[in-house]
């Protein structure tokens, strides 16, 4: 009977088994040698980078005397935010006890005319660069870049008598100045770049309608740039809110940045270290870079990926 | 007569490089001018000089008998359309077509009137408020043109509009065009590597090859009395079929020994004794059959390939020992190995000096 219903049916063997081979979606199984490899080492890395943060914030909550035990890895017994009142208002900074809250608001003061004026001298630099190209341009832009690899300290005492000279020696200008031209090099290439990116032809048609250097760079280029605006302004945020070297020498002693006195406090020499208050303060000076990164990091990878802006 | 655009002994180089050398052109009031050419010989930059974009290194640019060498690109009276549309991402569709006119400070009535009239003549009158992102390819280059439209000029430089569209919307859009220039009657000047384009487009077309314009005349003369070799390679698809030979009074012989009467072929000037030549055929003037038997020359050949286009087809074979391409009707019924009798039109082709390339 099989044998008839083979000769007779409606499809011989052989075939048959190759129509109830594979079809559709290959199946992807998820444990794969490949696939625990790179989740392993994801994992452990995750892990390692991770270890200090938690040690720091573990640590922050603790009481001196729990510190003192021992066991840095160990959850706090009772979560105790003592540690992280006294970094912000009373920890000592050299002679004064005000906390880090001074340092703060000095680092705001420093980091936001710094950031805005340097991103939009350095996005008009890039515009003139690729579209309005003057004779010596292409110099110009590769004297500019080579400023980007001369070591900061080289540069720091002619500065120091340079602003002296100036009169802006240890103010709130002087440093916003310093700040602005060691961002110039990498925010020009960046915006260089960016423009340089856009359709050249964008530009030849708003010559033809009659449009002029500013007019073309604030209606036409800039609202194309929200992308590359925002990496400039990541970069510069933390840049110049993590800068200890140029705050320390050009910002005077009323304008010290968060930075500083956070090493004030951390390397003060009198009494016992409160590691509690150290981690505490490190943790929030180190709060508003976190922050932009993880508000803004979607748009912060889109940007550096721009390039492929569509018309 | 007073030209809409002259341009004389224009000159632009890039650093060493010489894009054009000492190049002369006059386009008359309304006409439409193609130019034409591959990639790189100098027919965009021609454009962008004639738009004030680039800055010649020697010559004059006159557009509507005023010498505009050292105008900005806004006071010579042009729009322009270029191959990526170039709108404005940000802007609305009416933004786009109004900005060169809000630049200018014209009063928002007027504006207003420019537009709407641009947005009719173009049919975008439901796309104004979208933003170029939500247009199609098509609707984009005609918010591009609508943009040079509003301007009011004399003169409309197109630089590649169509070559970012596929096939069946650039012949849809040329079309357009042309409706446009009959509409408008304004000096176009079109740049263009699409021979199809020039041929249907233009009132007379420049071919340029290394920054010198090679031939300028109407289509139709272009076409059929190429003045060298180059034009008469470079225009036409399939391409016009090269035989190399010798020309003696009234007879062509070709490099193998075959031998073609010329008495039918109009020289244009007097040729004496014997030289080198180049006999230049084009696909549909080698007929098959009946009509072959009328031609000055004819031979049998044998078909090596047959490509059917729909409405015609073309066959590939080897006359004189040379691959040879024609063009027949499809009716036909034309298979490889097939030997036929083809003829030449030795009238309608062309001749041209080996050496010099120019022709005959």
């Amino acid at each position: 009977m099989s044998q008839t219903a083979t000769m007779t049916g409606t499809a011989p063997a052989s075939s048959k088994s190759l129509e109830d081979g594979p079809r559709g979606e290959r199946p992807k199984p998820f444990f794969t040698p490949k696939k625990i490899i790179i989740y392993t080492t994801l994992v452990f890395f995750s892990l390692y980078f991770l270890f200090p943060l938690y040690v720091m914030l573990v640590t922050s909550f603790k009481t001196m005397p729990e510190i003192r035990f021992g066991n840095i890895f160990a959850l706090p017994n009772q979560i105790n935010f003592d540690a992280w009142h006294r970094a912000w208002t009373s920890a000592c900074t050299g002679l004064t006890c005000n906390g880090l809250s001074p340092g703060f608001w000095n680092s705001v003061k420093i980091t936001i005319p710094s950031t805005i004026v340097s991103i939009f001298i350095a996005a008009v630099n890039g515009y003139a660069l690729v579209n309005w190209r003057f004779r010596g341009s292409e110099i110009f832009f590769s004297i500019l870049i080579f400023g980007s690899f001369i070591p900061y300290q080289v540069m720091l005492y002619p500065l120091v008598m340079i602003t002296r000279e100036l009169g802006i020696f240890g103010t709130l200008p002087g440093i916003i100045v310093i700040h602005t031209i060691f961002g110039m090099p990498i925010l020009t290439l960046l915006f260089r770049n960016y423009f340089a990116s856009l359709p050249q032809e964008l530009f030849k048609a708003a010559r033809v309608d009659g449009a002029g250097f500013w007019r073309i760079f604030f209606e036409i280029m800039l609202p194309m740039s929200l992308p590359i605006f925002v990496v400039a302004l990541i970069l510069q945020i933390t840049g110049i809110w993590n800068d200890f070297l140029f705050g320390v020498v050009f910002a005077g002693t009323q304008n010290l940045p968060m930075t500083v006195q956070l090493n004030n406090i951390v390397n003060s020499a009198q009494g016992t270290p409160e590691y509690n208050v150290n981690m505490a303060a490190t943790v929030l000076t180190g709060l508003v870079p976190l922050i932009i990164y993880f508000v803004s990091g979607k748009l912060f990878v889109r940007g550096v990926a721009a390039g492929a802006v569509k018309g | 007569m007073q030209h809409s655009v002259s341009i004389r002994d224009l000159s632009l180089n890039f650093g060493s490089v010489k894009v054009l050398e000492h190049l002369n052109l006059d386009i008359a009031q309304g006409e439409f001018i193609v130019l034409l050419g591959p990639s790189g010989c100098g027919k965009s930059t021609l454009l962008n000089c004639i738009a004030g974009l680039l800055d010649v290194s020697d010559g004059q640019i006159f557009i509507s008998g005023k010498n505009v060498t050292w105008e900005e690109p806004k006071d010579r009276g042009i729009g322009m359309v270029f191959q990526s549309y170039a709108l404005y991402p940000q802007m609305s569709v009416e933004r786009n077509l109004s900005f060169g006119l809000r630049v200018a400070g014209m009063p928002k009535d007027e504006i207003n009137r420019r537009v709407a009239r641009a947005a009719e003549i173009l049919q975008i009158q439901p796309l104004l408020n979208r933003k170029p992102a939500n247009l199609s390819g098509g609707q984009r280059q005609r918010v591009a043109i609508g943009r040079a439209l509003v301007r009011d000029v004399d003169v409309f430089l197109f630089d590649e509009p169509l070559s970012n569209l596929d096939a069946k919307l650039r012949s849809d859009l040329r079309v357009e065009i042309k409706r446009l220039h009959q509409r408008l009657k304004n000096t176009m000047i079109y740049v263009t590597h699409d021979q199809i384009e020039a041929l249907t487009l233009a009132d007379r077309i420049a071919i340029m090859k290394s920054g010198v314009i090679q031939q300028l005349a109407d289509p139709h003369t272009i076409y059929n009395k190429p003045v060298n070799l180059y034009v008469a390679g470079f225009i036409g698809s399939p391409s016009m079929n090269f035989l190399n030979g010798t020309i003696d009074g009234t007879t062509f012989t070709a490099d193998d020994g075959t031998v073609m009467p010329i008495n039918a072929y109009e020289f244009s000037s007097p040729v004496t004794g014997s030289r080198k030549a180049v006999l230049g055929v084009r696909p549909e003037h080698i007929l098959l059959g009946e009509a072959a038997q009328a031609m000055p020359f004819k031979t049998e050949a044998e078909i090596e390939i047959v490509e059917p286009m729909g409405s015609e087809t073309l066959a590939w074979t080897k006359v004189a020992g040379v691959p040879v391409t024609f063009r027949c009707s499809s009716d036909i019924p034309l298979a490889a190995g097939d030997k036929v009798t083809v003829g030449f039109d030795i009238a309608r082709g062309s001749l041209f000096d080996a050496q010099t390339e120019n022709r005959l």
